[in-house]
């Protein structure tokens, strides 16, 4: 992948920092603010150009800094670290080796982001400009191409902006995965005196975090998809329902929308093709529920979020009755180059039915955790062993979880199937909006699928009766086969009922709720059945079936346990078996994380 | 332009109009379809799942309350899979309120009693930790009982969107889902109004009129339909009767008249001064400077002996009548009449000014 | 009404009135929230009180208690004058439209702001919102007519509703929201002193001789006889002698009730037939009890003239009879032989005799009512009035100045007082006061105080406070809140033991004979 770089005219260096949430907390406004600092004292301020930048998605190497155009790329940066950065790579033309990233196979640092394996075999149309652009500053965005889409866009019919949409075969990355084209097709053969396109950025599955990074990283991007949509289905008013907990976001699409109003890009007229269109951004109250498209029309008209049955759907019917049409931040991102690129280009990527890139976020047992965006169809081995730099401690690839709490789970026998919305569902997983959860050996399956049981049965709006109470009741069972005390017709039982929730449900939320448990049930039986009849936790996670003993015949004798227990509950001394004292033992499970030969029974 | 729609149900071929719904063409077609959040004087909702049905080339099980019906639809309204599912939320329902029936004000007129009735539910399957909550018991006419809560959410649509009071509303997710007052507090504390539209929309025992409870079973009652004695909108309402007394006032939007089924609190609980011990039962007759019990043909008698004198002795314009607005129709024009063509006055007036 | 209530739900446009709808025609409040809530509905309010449904309302004006002419005619002012009137309407369905442009044409908005109170922006806002609309309904109580030039007002009302082409058409109309179940019917059935049934006049000498010979007498008396409240002035000066009251109340619903009590007193004879021992009926000479609504069959007519069944559902305490049993027995006793095999007999006699109902029968009534006038046995009743053709004929403008109230205000009695319901209770409170439920929510009687009045007067939310008119005082419960403006002040008149109508004045309109309830001036003291 290679960003478009853009370095001030007059300036030969430009330094980036990256200020999205994740380095942001970590000081990040400390370390820019540093860096003028001891530029201005070297005497680089004239040479050396600042930028800060939204999240290019490496946010466990975070904060970083970038070097451009050389690409130099610092890892786990401090305030105190700027002052060698500057002296040494800025002024003396060496890289500060230790802050280099380290290659987790070759054990080389590696100097550039193009080198990184991390980076090395994403394809970045939605990310494009994520980590290298201000994303406070539209020009800078225009610098690189932007707008360009909508120019062109307000040029063409809006049928032709519709064909080229369908001819990308671009889907929607909310999770459903609904062609886009259509969906627009829709909107804009309902006839109505005003329509409304929306912008989903209620971004709720746990873990993932695409949508907030574009809107820190690259606000214009979903700015410009939206009116070209706006466009092409025939509205002049849009909203961006974000939700409250982004709130970086929320100040970032602020700030583009005043400057792209100022440039006439928004309002009457814009671009003066005679079309008009207004973007406001609606603040959500943190209900995951409010994701689903006809309980975010709710919650936009002021209502209680709560999901409508459909039909109608809401390019015939939504907010405030009048036809909209709804698409995630990750969808609307992609827009801008399906039409400056053209819908064939955007089509040679990725599979036959699955188009384009997605963007996952790694998560779980994994070296490298993050935002990586891969052609569809790339293999899951691929992305976990390259990318993400295999599972952490050497240990077992178990599964991977996609999809949050509506998906499945992929068990290793399909650790190299290719990644595409298909494949996934053919699984029982879904791609869902990308989250991707890595999980080894030391992951209990019960207890992930009541992880996220347990969120979306507290996520549930309460308004109908299978998600409402029929969740609660499977997860009611779930706790009981982690406390060893199910029987298997209460297994029996639960798998009814997730059926039963899952085809009675009203809204997504509840229909897909029970996917964690049947797909956990279908590829992981035999540690339900661990749970129920040996009443035997398989990777020592649900502490109420732990022993919190050493198995001798397994014990390697390291003394790792010993040092790991907070509670001084274990005695070891060299070449014996560790002993734990179950008096003292707090059974915080730091000694079996911490035992490498699973010897803690 | 044609309005007409041809629909299929369970195989058979029947006729719909453009704008209905699948439960309405359903319900027009004698087809019963389950239903406990339904209630045709509110928006759908579409939340009890129990009215789902099955349509070819649509996905999942759409309710038919919310579903438009559509020219050629093949609707299923009662499969095997439909009944599990239906059969399953009546048993969670079951499993997670305190819905007995041997306690409860409204055994024989319940809902959610009669569709476990029908869907031959004889145990729940269920084995839950259910914990009771208060109830609401402030006011003197309505009893909140959220154990018995089905969250329908018809007493919220019912205070909404039929009588746009808005007192009511569902708080908090999920199952910690509840109904409540603007911040939580009793209802006798809110802004209620207390017309009682949510219960006469409450399918089950959560919400119930106060003044009546242990005063009748639902089968025991006699409902007589007649105009509310209150201001001049003559609501239509149904006095329900147990041995000589009226009990409790029930409303139908099928009863016709202006209100709908709708009422206000003096239709709905302001009844009780029919059994007050205050009410006369006998003529009563001044001897002495007090009023004294009496009979009628002594009371009738100096009645008109007096204004037969008074007429003879000072003219018939020496006498005056005040009618009234509260009695009926028939009265009224007896009353005039009386004057008139008995005493021969015009003297005949009654409170409307007033 | 001329409308009918569901018609409210559909208007593009209500202004309302002198009607605290919300409190007093709850259900009706209902149809125009609703018509608010969907959009289809704007509402104009205007009331001197805030009210519950100014939350509803696109333009509220408040006026000056006493000056509705003023504003009406201000409002027809501006349609005028910016020619906003239906002048095809007007030009084939009206009459004497020169002589209200004329009346008008001083009733600037300017002008208008002086006597109301009301903004001239607000009333031009309000004249064009109303005369804009397609289908603009009027619906208005007591809050026009209880004023000595409460005819006038009326007038005024319907002056502006044909002006705009509103009479004779669906959703629109001058909508009368009538207090009482039956004020309607006791009206169509002749109990008043100067009509028989359907308003058949007592002057017409071929009325009387109708009805004589309906009757069976030889004669009927022609001179109009007095209304209650001149009654009670006849009997004061001994003029009437004898009075037989059907559950009516007039010690506590008229105004100035010493001097009720006074006229009471006074008689030779008095009879009160009522459910309970009221105010009035102590005083009375016999007591005849009589059975409730519940206890009797016959028929309401409510205030869309819609007929409805009153059916029996127990039977009457005791030896309790209906109304219509006793009035027919001491006719008999007098010498009329009055014999009915039930009410639905008298009802029958009567519609015979009564053109507006002579279609309807109990039968025809059973399934939701009718509404009059139904003249033939297959009419299906009216909706609404004046479709097409007013009745007379041709609408007549009426050409209306405004007067001032009966008694304004002065040093000695700052404030204006108004009174009306509340809720929960009911004109009198013979059977609401006797309902736990209802009395429990408005248990005693209260004087709304602006929180301005209430900070001179040293009087917090919730003390006692003395109220006094030239006729007598009362004692009640301060409420400060901004329902009432400054300088005005309101009671409930419910309440027996502080009621409101001691301190009202029995200033009459001339025409209507309805006494000035809504403006009086009084005086508010702190008690020590």
């Amino acid at each position: 992948m290679e960003p478009a770089i853009r370095i001030q005219p007059g300036k030969e260096r430009q330094v980036l920092v990256c200020r999205g949430t994740g380095c942001e907390s970590q000081k990040a406004k400390v370390i820019f603010d540093n860096l003028e600092k001891e530029l201005d004292k070297a005497g680089l301020s004239g040479s050396v150009e600042t930028k800060y930048t939204g999240c290019h998605g490496f946010c466990q190497q975070g904060p970083t800094i970038m070097v451009m155009p050389a690409g130099t790329f610092y890892c786990n940066v401090t305030p105190d670290d700027v002052a060698e950065i500057v002296e040494t790579d800025l002024k003396g033309g060496k890289p500060v080796e230790r802050l280099l990233f380290l290659d987790p196979k070759t054990k080389d640092r590696v100097l550039t982001f193009r080198d990184m394996r991390y980076f090395n075999p994403q394809r970045r149309i939605v990310l494009r400009n994520c980590g290298f652009i201000n994303p406070e500053d539209i020009d800078d965005y225009i610098a690189v191409g932007g707008y360009e889409g909508a120019k062109k866009a307000l040029s063409m019919t809006q049928q032709q902006v519709i064909d080229n949409m369908k001819a990308s075969g671009l889907r929607g990355r909310g999770g459903a995965g609904f062609p886009t084209g259509m969906k627009w097709e829709f909107a804009n053969r309902s006839v109505a005196d005003q329509k409304y396109i929306i912008c989903n950025a209620d971004e709720g599955d746990p873990g993932a975090f695409m949508d907030r990074a574009v809107l820190e990283g690259d606000p214009h991007s979903v700015l410009e998809g939206l009116i070209i949509g706006g466009y092409a289905i025939g509205a002049t008013k849009s909203y961006i329902y974000v939700r409250a907990e982004y709130p970086m976001a929320y100040e970032r699409t602020l700030i583009a929308i005043d400057q792209a109003k100022k440039k006439g890009y928004l309002g009457k007229n814009i671009f003066g093709s005679g079309h008009d269109f207004e973007i406001k951004v609606k603040l959500g109250a943190g209900a995951f529920v409010c994701g689903e498209e006809t309980a975010l029309i709710a919650s936009i008209e002021g209502k209680r979020g709560m999901p409508m049955p459909r039909p109608p759907f809401p390019a015939v019917k939504g907010v405030f009755g009048k036809p909209t049409n709804i698409n995630n931040v990750e969808t609307l991102a992609n827009i801008p180059v399906v039409m400056t690129k053209g819908g064939e280009w955007f089509a040679s990527t990725g599979t036959e039915k699955s188009k384009g890139t997605k963007v996952f976020a790694l998560a779980g047992k994994i070296t490298y955790s993050g935002l990586v965006e891969v052609p569809m169809g790339t293999p899951l081995r691929e992305i976990i062993e390259e990318v993400g730099g295999g599972i952490l401690n050497k240990r077992k690839f178990k599964a991977a979880q996609t999809g949050g709490p509506s998906g499945g789970c992929i068990p290793a026998e399909h650790f190299d199937v290719p990644m595409d919305y298909e494949n996934l569902t053919q699984l029982g997983a879904i791609m869902g909006s990308g989250g991707l959860i890595v999980t080894d050996e030391t992951t209990c399956m019960v207890d992930m699928a009541k992880f996220f049981l347990t969120f979306t049965q507290k996520e549930s709006c309460g308004k109908c009766v299978p998600c409402r109470l029929g969740t609660k009741k499977m997860l009611e069972i779930l706790t009981d086969v982690t406390k060893g005390k199910a029987t298997l017709e209460d297994l029996d039982q639960l798998v009814t009922l997730a059926e039963d929730v899952k085809n009675g449900s009203l809204c997504g939320l509840g229909q897909t709720a029970p996917n964690p448990v049947l797909s956990t049930v279908r590829y992981f039986r035999d540690e339900y059945e661990a749970h129920i009849l040996k009443k035997e936790c398989p990777a020592r996670v649900c502490v109420r079936l732990i022993k919190f003993q050493v198995n001798p015949d397994k014990c390697k004798k390291c003394g790792q346990c010993a040092s790991a227990c907070p509670a001084d509950a274990i005695t070891w001394k060299k070449k014996e078996v560790a002993q734990i004292d179950s008096e003292k033992c707090i059974k915080c499970r730091s000694c079996i994380l911490a035992c490498r030969y699973n010897s803690i029974d | 332009m044609d309005d007409k729609l041809t629909l299929t149900i369970n195989g058979i071929s029947v006729r719909g109009k453009k704008g209905q719904t699948v439960l309405e063409v359903c319900r027009e077609n004698g087809i019963k379809v389950p239903t406990l959040c339904f209630h045709p004087k509110m928006p759908p909702y579409g939340g009890c799942r129990l009215c789902i049905v099955e349509i070819q080339n649509m996905r999942g099980l759409p309710p038919s309350c919310t579903t438009p019906a559509t020219d050629g639809m093949n609707i299923s309204t009662h499969t095997d899979r439909l009944f599990r599912v239906r059969r399953t939320v009546l048993e969670l329902l079951l499993a997670y309120g305190n819905h007995n029936c041997l306690m409860c004000e409204k055994n024989g007129e319940c809902e959610l009693q009669n569709l476990v009735y029908e869907h031959g539910i004889d145990s729940v399957r269920f084995k839950t930790t259910f914990a009771p909550k208060p109830v609401d018991d402030s006011s003197s006419m309505i009893v909140r009982d959220p154990n018995k809560c089905v969250l329908c959410g018809r007493c919220v649509r019912g205070c909404l969107s039929v009588q746009v009071n808005g007192v009511i509303d569902i708080a908090a997710r999920g199952s910690d889902s509840f109904i409540t007052t603007f911040n939580g507090g009793l209802l006798n504390d809110s802004n209620c109004a207390f017309c009682g539209e949510c219960v006469a929309s409450c399918p089950t025992g959560a919400l119930t009129p106060k003044q009546s409870h242990f005063k009748g079973r639902p089968w025991e009652l006699k409902k007589v339909q007649t105009t509310c004695t209150y201001c001049g909108v003559g609501c239509q309402l149904e006095l329900n009767v147990k041995d000589n007394e009226v009990v409790k006032v029930t409303t139908d939007p099928d009863l016709g008249g202006p209100n709908k089924g709708s009422l206000c609190v003096k239709g709905r609980f302001g009844n009780d001064f029919i059994n007050h011990p205050d009410r006369l039962k006998v003529p009563l007759v001044k001897k002495n400077g007090s009023l004294q019990e009496s009979t009628w043909d002594e009371a009738l008698k100096i009645v008109a002996d007096k204004m037969g004198s008074i007429k003879k002795k000072s003219g018939p314009d020496s006498l005056a009548f005040f009618s009234s607005a509260r009695t009926t129709n028939e009265e009224n024009y007896l009353v005039s009449k009386f004057a008139r063509a008995v005493i021969g006055t015009n003297n005949v007036d009654h409170c409307a000014r007033l | 009404m001329t409308n009918s209530i569901e018609e409210l739900e559909n208007s593009d446009v209500i202004l309302l009135t002198g009607s605290n709808t919300r409190e007093m025609h709850p259900v009706i409040s209902s149809f125009i929230k609703r018509g608010v809530v969907s959009g289809k509905t704007k509402l104009i309010i205007a009331d001197p009180r805030r009210i519950d449904l100014v939350d509803f309302a696109d333009i509220w004006l408040r006026q000056k208690p006493g000056s509705d002419v003023a504003w009406l005619n201000g409002l027809m002012h501006v349609i005028i004058k910016e020619g906003l009137y239906a002048k095809k309407y007007v030009e084939e369905r009206t009459e004497d439209f020169d002589a209200l442009k004329k009346a008008v044409s001083t009733y600037t908005p300017e002008r208008v702001e002086e006597i109301s109170g009301i903004p001239a922006a607000d009333l031009i806002a309000a004249a064009r919102l109303y005369a804009g609309a397609p289908a603009a309904a009027i619906a208005y109580a007591m809050g026009i007519t209880q004023h000595i030039n409460g005819t006038d007002a009326v007038k005024s009302v319907a002056n502006l509703s044909m002006l705009c082409g509103n009479i004779g058409i669906e959703s629109g109309g001058v909508n009368p929201l009538r207090g009482q179940n039956n004020v309607q019917g006791a009206c169509d059935m002749g109990a008043l002193p100067n009509v028989l049934t359907a308003y058949q006049s007592v002057t017409v000498p071929e009325v009387r001789e109708k009805f004589a010979k309906y009757w069976g007498v030889k004669s009927l008396p022609e001179k109009p006889g007095l209304t209650i409240v001149e009654t009670i002035d006849a009997a004061a000066k001994g003029q009437i002698k004898s009075l037989f009251i059907v559950g009516e109340n007039p010690m506590i619903s008229d105004p100035d009730l010493h001097h009720v009590e006074e006229g009471l007193r006074k008689l030779d004879f008095l009879v009160v037939q009522d459910i309970f021992l009221t105010e009035t009926a102590k005083l009375a000479d016999v007591v005849l009890p009589a059975a409730c609504f519940a206890e009797k069959e016959g028929t309401f007519s409510n205030t869309e003239r819609r007929v409805q069944r009153v059916r029996k559902a127990v039977e009457p305490p005791g030896e309790a009879k209906a109304d219509w049993e006793i009035i027919s027995e001491i006719a008999s006793r007098m010498g009329y032989k009055m014999k009915y095999a039930n009410a639905e007999a008298i009802f029958d006699e009567m519609a015979k005799i009564t053109p507006s109902y002579a279609g309807m029968s109990y039968a025809r009534l059973e399934n939701g009512g009718l509404q009059w006038p139904c003249p033939t046995a297959d009419h299906a009743g009216t909706k609404y009035l004046h479709k097409e053709k007013f009745v007379r004929g041709k609408g007549k403008f009426h050409a209306i100045e405004w007067i001032p109230p009966a008694e304004p205000t002065d040093s000695k009695y700052p404030l204006v007082l108004i009174t009306g319901r509340v809720l929960s209770q009911y004109h009198t409170g013979t059977m609401t006061r006797r309902s736990e439920g209802l009395n429990g929510l408005a248990p005693e009687c209260f004087v709304e105080i602006n929180p301005i009045d209430a900070q001179k007067l040293g009087v917090a939310n919730g003390e006692f406070v003395k109220i006094s008119s030239r006729r007598g005082s009362i004692s009640a419960k301060a409420v400060v809140g901004e329902t009432t403006d400054v300088g005005m002040v309101f009671i409930p008149f419910h309440y027996f033991e502080a009621a409101a109508n001691n301190l009202t004045i029995a200033a009459l309109d001339p025409q209507a004979k309805i006494p000035e309830y809504k403006v009086c001036a009084v005086k508010v003291e702190k008690v020590a």
